[in-house]
């Protein structure tokens, strides 16, 4: 068992600003891992996505246009987003992108070349 | 959490422990919100998906308003039925054939979602948008509806 992700809790907890835990899926995709995060109301501007000392930490700000009227029915959360992984040392963080699309987002961390499988050629 | 190797099917039984950042959301959610507006939305922990769903009015229109992260716009579907409104469509796995998902919170499949509205509205004039992920669903009020000031003379 490899662990690659792991959340940090305690750095989440350390601030006083209340943010959601965004929900986040890991698939393996050859040489990389894709991490999907919905963050609802969140486009390109209010995205913020650091990486220190191995630590990733997203954090989206919701950009809802206000609705004139009177709120009769409430269901969603107002909060940002924020999310703190931790990342194994298997990832290349210089070479991670990140796309949104209709609020969900994709982070793409590569695999660091020593981890790749590689074919040793016999002569 | 950690993500970890996927080794079927021990791992499966232990996903509960997985979903436990949802609980503490949804215990949160639970507490600050008034006790009826519950009613209506079933956990997502258990029923799997259920999107959020937030409801205004004003004088002239009620507005829905729909968390629906990750679509594509011909999957979602408004209807509007004896008062009541209702969002329904699929998300397809976005996971290609040949990927393994590591760890995944997050659900596909079909979702319906209904809500009685508070007035009459008119249908034909219906408009929704999509937009980062949230749908906004503009109702007008039906005139019938509308808040009317009536003017009385006196002599």
């Amino acid at each position: 068992m490899e662990t690659l992700v792991r959340e940090n809790r305690n750095a989440v907890q350390r601030r006083a600003e209340q943010f959601v835990t965004p929900v986040a899926s890991v698939v393996e995709d050859g040489d990389a891992y894709l991490l999907k995060v919905e963050m609802p109301g969140v486009n390109k501007e209010g995205l913020e996505i650091s990486v220190e000392n191995n630590e990733l930490t997203i954090t989206g700000r919701r950009d809802l246009a206000q609705i004139e009227g009177t709120l009769i029915h409430r269901e969603s959360r107002t909060e940002d987003f924020r999310r703190v992984f931790e990342l194994d040392p298997s990832i290349d963080t210089s070479k991670i992108s990140a796309r949104i699309d209709q609020g969900f987002l994709t982070l793409t961390l590569p695999k660091a070349e020593q981890v790749k499988p590689r074919k040793i050629a016999v002569s | 959490m950690s993500i970890i190797r996927y080794q079927p099917p021990q791992t499966l039984a232990f996903s509960g422990f997985d979903r436990l950042s949802n609980l503490r959301d949804e215990l949160d959610t639970l507490f600050e919100m008034p006790f009826w507006s519950n009613f209506g939305r079933q956990s997502q922990l258990f029923s799997g998906w259920s999107p959020a769903l937030d409801l205004y009015q004003n004088n002239d229109n009620v507005i829905a308003r729909v968390e629906l992260p990750g679509m594509r716009k011909e999957d979602i579907e408004i209807s509007l039925h004896d008062g009541m409104l209702t969002i329904n469509g699929e998300r397809k796995s976005e996971t290609p054939e040949g990927d393994k998902a590591e760890r995944t919170e997050r659900y596909v499949g079909k979702f319906r979602r209904s809500i009685s509205l508070p007035t009459q509205v008119d249908a034909n004039k219906v408009a929704a948008n999509y937009r980062d992920g949230i749908l906004t669903v503009t109702l007008p009020k039906a005139e019938e509806a509308k808040p009317k000031q009536i003017k009385v003379d006196v002599a």
